[in-house]
């Protein structure tokens, strides 16, 4: 009789909760670079997503996180095998990271054949949003080319007539000059794909600019690479003469070792540190208290990813078996984005403005970065028609 | 003057100068390897210590030539420490035990980096007077750090070559590199030798490092992608000869830069602009490892192989 009765409890126990019975935990698997020279980029990167777990107390819809950090080395073949070990051995709920687009493409295809929802917190390599997209993909960044598109119109709004191209020969490289190409109206006098990422001496790179004699430059140069072009650009007498524009070359894990010679270099981005809105405030703010640095766009569009799987986690109530409903409630974009609030796409990548920003002097006369404008507002990126998603 | 002549001028300036800082690296190398015929991967390690050592001196005494001067001592100082307590017990193994033994040494030195300056890497900032571009010629600029770094690399180039060329200690490293057992045999101290020169290898790999700072900042690991184009330079020069090592470099040294600059245009020429940005970029890096095939194949021994190997 008892036991019929404890049956009987345990079987009422089980109807009546049934979500929480199958998820102890939420786990995600987290892939960036924290070895090397782009050490500093993993680092922000981390740190963000660590702050938004702690605005979270460190739990999505009462159910604890559990995130587990690899190093991808800035290595393809390596972010690959670390992707394939978080989901066959960790067996992760989500992955989240990726700062090199080469790097992603590599890890897609073990995410998707398992469909493991993976989110870009920063590559957006071109093929991601057009023939390669996948309901299993969201990104918490922009496609590459949209940020130089936004350099482009700029230039144009500059009156630039022709520029020079610089950039690294990898994915994220040809993307990103591609992106210029596509708004800047004026004529491209010189096109250079350098070695990556072993080459960081410039010398002939630049050799052939001054003799080109261009309006300007255009170069994008992620992490250590933008500190050493900058400060080459400054050494050979560039900077008073032809006015550098960038992608992706200037920001706050680069702009400590570029210091007075990034001052007046315009940009654009997506995110700046100082947009008036109240999630930002308290990210840059409870971010500079905690690590005493100031947090880049990696680690915005890093703690926007914890925000966004936290959304979907609670919008389905924990049971993120459910993954059709997950994916549901991630295309909504319902959270308080640190940039503001955005759309996404029917290829899972962020409708949204880009800002020009620029850097000055700080109130301690440290180099800060600045919004100044707004160049182009619910920008979307030009390869969602190619994407088979609705 | 032609924009043309102008860029081609600047441009062998460029390789000039990226060869004779090979030679620095390779010089250190190819004595070690002559020497004592003993494989170091961990010569980068030096190459890097240089960066970070004169980053720190020079911060810390304000003077960027002071600062330079005190990295290469200390560089010097870790070198002749790094022989007498690991090198020094790899000798009699053979080569493979020597590969292992220094790559362990890489990581040792990266690690150690990374506990005492942090992972961010850091800046050597260049005094007023060498961060301008100076009219060489009329129209053609050149930076006056990069032309300083010429006259600086071939000074050091010509006090070796009086060293090894014209002093004792010269003729007992030239002795040494082409019998060993002669030179031990003759009473000389071998062991004091050695520290010596693995010594005078780290200081010059440093004396690179420290040259490369304002240019490419001191980073974790900075030394490893550089060793590569080095042991090119050396195998191309012949094992153990610094003439050999001196003229590869600088020959290595353009070849890598002019292809970088011209190829893209040379392709243009013959098919369309995008299988050329596509084509020459992947090519014009692969460029110095054909040479060195090629050196390889009509001269096994390299272009100036020391007598009696």
């Amino acid at each position: 009789m008892n036991k019929a009765l404890a049956a009987a409890v345990a079987l009422m126990a089980c109807a009546s909760q049934p979500a929480l019975a199958q998820q102890k935990s939420i786990k995600i698997g987290f892939v960036s670079t924290f070895s090397g020279p782009t050490a500093t980029i993993g680092n922000d990167m981390r740190n963000s997503f660590e702050l938004a777990l702690d605005h979270l107390d460190r739990k999505m819809n009462q159910l604890p996180v559990e995130v587990v950090y690899e190093d991808d080395q800035q290595k393809p073949e390596l972010g690959k095998q670390k992707t394939e070990k978080l989901i066959e051995s960790d067996h992760v709920d989500f992955i989240v990271g990726y700062i090199w687009s080469n790097v992603l493409l590599a890890s897609l295809k073990p995410a998707i054949d398992s469909k493991t929802i993976i989110i870009s917190a920063n590559a957006g390599p071109s093929q991601v949003a057009g023939e390669l997209c996948s309901p299993y993909f969201f990104s918490t960044s922009w496609q590459n080319d949209q940020t130089p598109a936004a350099v482009g119109r700029y230039m144009n709004q500059k009156d630039v007539r022709n520029a020079y191209l610089i950039g690294p020969n990898y994915a994220a490289g040809k993307d990103m000059l591609a992106g210029v190409k596509a708004t800047f109206r004026g004529t491209i006098v010189g096109e250079e794909y350098t070695r990556w990422p072993d080459q960081l001496d410039f010398s002939a790179e630049l050799s052939k600019v001054r003799a080109a004699k261009p309006d300007a430059v255009f170069v994008f140069y992620p992490g250590a690479a933008g500190v050493q072009f900058l400060n080459q650009y400054v050494q050979v007498g560039l900077k008073g003469q032809i006015p550098l524009y960038t992608a992706f070359t200037i920001d706050e894990t680069t702009l400590p070792r570029q210091g007075e010679n990034a001052i007046g270099i315009p940009g654009a981005q997506q995110w700046v540190n100082d947009l008036p809105n109240d999630a930002n405030r308290k990210f840059v703010a409870d971010y500079k208290a905690k690590y005493k640095a100031s947090p880049s766009f990696y680690g915005a569009q890093s703690y926007d990813a914890a925000k966004l799987v936290n959304s979907a986690v609670v919008a389905v109530r924990g049971d993120i078996a459910r993954k059709a409903d997950v994916i549901k409630a991630m295309e909504k974009a319902e959270y308080a984005s640190v940039r503001g609030p955005y759309r996404y796409g029917n290829n899972h990548f962020p409708i949204q403005n880009f800002y020009l920003q620029d850097v000055v002097k700080g109130p301690d006369g440290m180099p800060v970065l600045k919004t100044v404008a707004t160049i182009v507002k619910d920008d979307q990126d030009g390869f969602h028609g190619k994407c088979m998603l609705k | 003057m032609h924009a043309e002549v102008i860029v081609l001028i600047e441009q062998c300036l460029n390789g000039l100068q990226f060869g004779l800082l090979l030679f620095l690296l390779a010089a250190g190398l190819t004595l070690v390897f002559g020497i004592m015929d003993f494989v170091n991967l961990a010569h980068g390690s030096f190459y890097m210590l240089g960066a970070y050592f004169a980053a720190t001196f020079a911060a810390l005494t304000g003077s960027f030539v002071l600062g330079a001067v005190l990295a290469l001592a200390a560089t010097l100082a870790v070198g002749m420490a790094a022989e007498l307590i690991a090198i020094r017990k790899l000798y009699d193994r053979d080569h493979l035990d020597h590969v292992l033994g220094t790559f362990g040494l890489i990581l040792f030195f990266n690690e150690l980096v990374r506990l005492v300056w942090g992972p961010a890497g850091m800046n050597l900032p260049l005094p007023p007077f060498l961060s301008t571009s100076i009219e060489i010629l009329p129209d053609v600029y050149y930076p006056a750090y990069r032309l300083a770094i010429i006259a600086v690399a071939l000074a050091v180039a010509l006090l070796l070559y009086i060293v090894v060329m014209h002093t004792r200690i010269g003729m007992l490293v030239r002795a040494g590199a082409s019998n060993r057992e002669m030179v031990d045999a003759l009473g000389i101290n071998i062991q004091l030798l050695y520290t010596f020169v693995f010594g005078v290898g780290a200081a010059l790999a440093g004396l690179a490092g420290l040259i490369q700072a304002p240019i490419l900042t001191a980073q974790i690991g900075m030394g490893e992608n550089i060793l590569i184009v080095a042991l090119v330079v050396i195998i191309i020069g012949g094992i153990g000869s610094i003439r050999g090592a001196f003229i590869a470099a600088i020959f290595v040294g353009l070849v890598d830069t002019i292809g970088r600059a011209f190829l893209p245009e040379l392709f243009r020429l013959v098919m369309t602009p995008a299988a050329a940005s596509a084509l020459a970029p992947a090519l014009s890096s692969m460029l110095i490892y054909l040479l060195m095939a090629v050196v390889l194949v009509l001269r096994p021994q390299g272009l100036f192989p020391v007598d009696g190997k």
